[in-house]
């Protein structure tokens, strides 16, 4: 709450006698988050494994120079070994560097997908909140995308507009575009309800009024003044977003209506280890591992946010 | 409430007939074909009369204005003649699917057995694993079970069905022969053993599906009991003498279960919908798969009417989430 200082002591007379010093220097808002947010362990280590995972999908390829779609037929179907850690496929594809191509796609989706939600989201919340005349017909939109059977939705989407946009951008680029935007526009609303009910509440507040009063116009009041401090559900719905975007992206891949079959993402690469169930059964559990791993990480540390930004909580 | 409710069904209506309109809009871009696994000998002519046939003749508004027909009034006549034995729907045209040439709400009605008997059983179990795991862990907040349990919802929220799905056909039917793999749809329960046949196909996908809803229910739950255990209503029960168990699971545990049972209300639609992946992963032949085939197959009514049927399912549910929430909380005045 950067904005907000404490009712009580503003209208206060000033104490005569300030008593002793403060021994310890003041600190800032972040300072305190960070505190709360190191001490909650699942926290901290979902955010170091997140990070990881993401260093290692963007940076690997460096270190790791297999070409993920180079076929070596002679060398295919083999297990774990120094020069394949992950093994290889049925066409002799090194499978830890499809394991990082895949990471690469599949993250980028997630955070592009999370990134278009939470605009869309932030923008439909905040305008909800603060012009009273749009509220209702924006809420009611909410929960009429609330109660659209989502998955079904995505289904037809994906298969709708695959042609048109490949053809536009090119196979690769139209179906990233696709997905980003498919799984954007199917899930910004709960980040829509938590803004607009805290822009509610901050609306009737005293900066607010004291903003208005000297004469500050509506965007930069919101961009000043409201939006800063509902940054927190903001970065709470974000990282949920991360997760579930990550999920539905390779939900889509396993169900055959994804990315082309050469472009490797970890939903892909699981569905096409399920052929090979029987005979190699341990192809199925390295994307899906990572999947779970990514996905659960991110969770943590969006408990652990949530509790750090949490004024209430924090200090307990 | 009564006028509450009353008012909130009226509300459904242009809310569902929106929607359906949202879906068939969708479905009219649809660049498939549904003559283009027709021979190519056939002549173009002919393939035109049978696009007739199938009612792409006809202009957008009156194909949506058709099935709004067929489906809001010439198939609830098909349920009361099939109930009753009347014959109010004969000879009026029902919602035809483009693949099999046969009614869509008859081949619903053959896959909703399966889907229930999986998705159903799955959501009962899990939400009775769900109860006391989430009262015990907010009881001893911060001990060992309760972290343990944080750590399992986490888990089941993280995992995706499609890898669970997969994980437990490895481990129980790859490795260690447990169970089959394929849900076998046409099998049927007879006798104790043919039970026993059922029981072990069912146990692998209900697994799966009850994973998921225990981690959110026992959430909802243990943050709900956490709410409550604070109250001054529970010091109040305390000082008076009751025993503990009385004050935990009379007192508290009404109380706490008051947002639990909406929640566990509102997740029934989304269980439908997260039962495609799973059935998919099984070979279930519910609803799920129709759904997926039939998007495949560019069979639009089936899709349009299942897609429907859904939403449906979650305003309903959305409905009957509010008028439990006001009934079971006198504090809740609707009016």
């Amino acid at each position: 709450m950067t904005d907000a200082p404490d009712p009580v002591t503003v209208g206060a007379p000033l104490p005569a006698n300030p008593g002793p010093m403060p021994s310890r220097p003041p600190r800032s808002q972040w300072r305190d988050v960070w505190d709360q947010f190191k001490s909650h362990k699942g926290a901290l280590w979902g955010g170091i494994i997140f990070l990881a995972i993401v260093l290692l999908v963007f940076l690997g390829p460096i270190f790791w120079t297999y070409d993920p779609t180079f076929i070596d037929i002679r060398s295919r179907n083999q297990g774990m070994s120094w020069q394949h850690p992950f093994g290889t496929d049925q066409l002799g594809r090194d499978t830890f560097a499809r394991m990082m191509a895949g990471g690469r796609t599949s993250v980028s989706v997630g955070i592009a997908a999370m990134l278009l939600a939470l605009f869309l989201g932030s923008f439909v919340g905040v305008v909800a909140g603060f012009f009273r005349r749009l509220d209702s017909p924006l809420m009611r939109l909410t929960d009429l995308f609330l109660a659209l059977p989502l998955l079904p939705l995505l289904l037809v989407m994906m298969l709708l507009f695959r042609e048109p946009l490949n053809a536009a951008f090119g196979p690769e680029r139209g179906i990233f575009i696709l997905i980003v935007c498919a799984i954007g526009i199917t899930s910004w609303m709960p980040t829509a309800r938590i803004v607009r009910g805290d822009v509610l509440a901050l609306k009737e507040r005293e900066f607010v009024l004291a903003a208005r009063s000297i004469g500050t116009t509506n965007n930069r009041l919101i961009l000043r003044h409201i939006l800063p401090n509902v940054m927190s559900p903001i970065m709470v719905s974000a990282t949920l977003g991360i997760a579930n975007a990550i999920i539905t992206e390779s939900s889509l891949s396993f169900l055959g209506l994804g990315f082309p079959p050469d472009f490797p993402t970890w939903g892909r690469l699981l569905f096409d280890a399920t052929d090979y169930l029987q005979q190699y059964p341990e192809r199925v559990i390295w994307p899906g591992v990572a999947i779970s791993l990514t996905v659960l990480s991110v969770n943590y540390l969006g408990d652990g946010l949530r509790d750090a930004l949490d004024p209430r909580i924090r200090g307990r | 409430m009564l006028t509450f409710t009353i008012r909130r069904l009226v509300m459904a209506v242009p809310t569902l007939l929106f929607i359906s309109l949202v879906i068939f809009l969708l479905l009219e871009l649809a660049p498939g074909d549904p003559m283009a696994q027709v021979p190519l000998t056939v002549p173009p002519e002919v393939k035109e009369k049978m696009r007739e046939a199938l009612g792409l003749g006809e202009p957008m508004h009156i194909r949506f204005w058709k099935w709004l027909v067929q489906f809001f009034w010439i198939e609830p006549q098909v349920l009361i003649d099939a109930t009753f034995g009347t014959s109010f729907s004969q000879g009026d045209l029902r919602v035809i699917s483009w693949q099999t040439r046969s009614p869509v709400m008859d081949i619903v009605v053959q896959r909703i057995p399966q889907t229930l008997w999986v998705v159903g059983t799955a959501y009962v179990v899990g939400v009775l694993i769900a109860l006391p795991i989430g009262i015990y862990s907010a009881y001893r907040q911060y001990s060992i079970f309760d972290q343990a349990g944080t750590f399992v919802s986490m888990i089941g929220f993280s995992v995706p069905p499609f890898f669970s799905g997969v994980l437990v056909i490895v481990v129980f039917s790859v490795n260690l022969g447990w169970f089959p793999s394929i849900y076998d749809t046409t099998h049927k329960v007879v006798d104790w053993d043919s039970f026993v046949v059922q029981l072990q196909q069912m146990i692998m996908p209900v697994m799966v599906l009850a994973l998921q809803i225990t981690a959110q229910i026992s959430r909802f739950m243990r943050a709900s009991m956490l709410d409550n255990l604070n109250q001054d209503y529970v010091r109040t029960a305390r000082a008076k003498g009751l025993g503990e168990s009385v004050v935990v699971m009379t007192h508290v545990l009404r109380n706490s279960m008051i947002p639990v049972v909406t929640v566990i209300a509102l997740g029934v639609p989304s269980i439908f919908g997260g039962a495609i992946i799973t059935e998919q992963v099984f070979k279930v032949n519910g609803i799920g798969q129709l759904l997926i085939g039939a998007i495949q197959a560019n069979d639009l009514p089936m899709v349009q009417t299942l897609a429907f049927i859904f939403a449906v399912l979650i305003v309903l549910f959305n409905l009957i989430a509010d008028v439990l929430y006001g009934l079971l909380d006198p504090r809740i005045r609707y009016d």
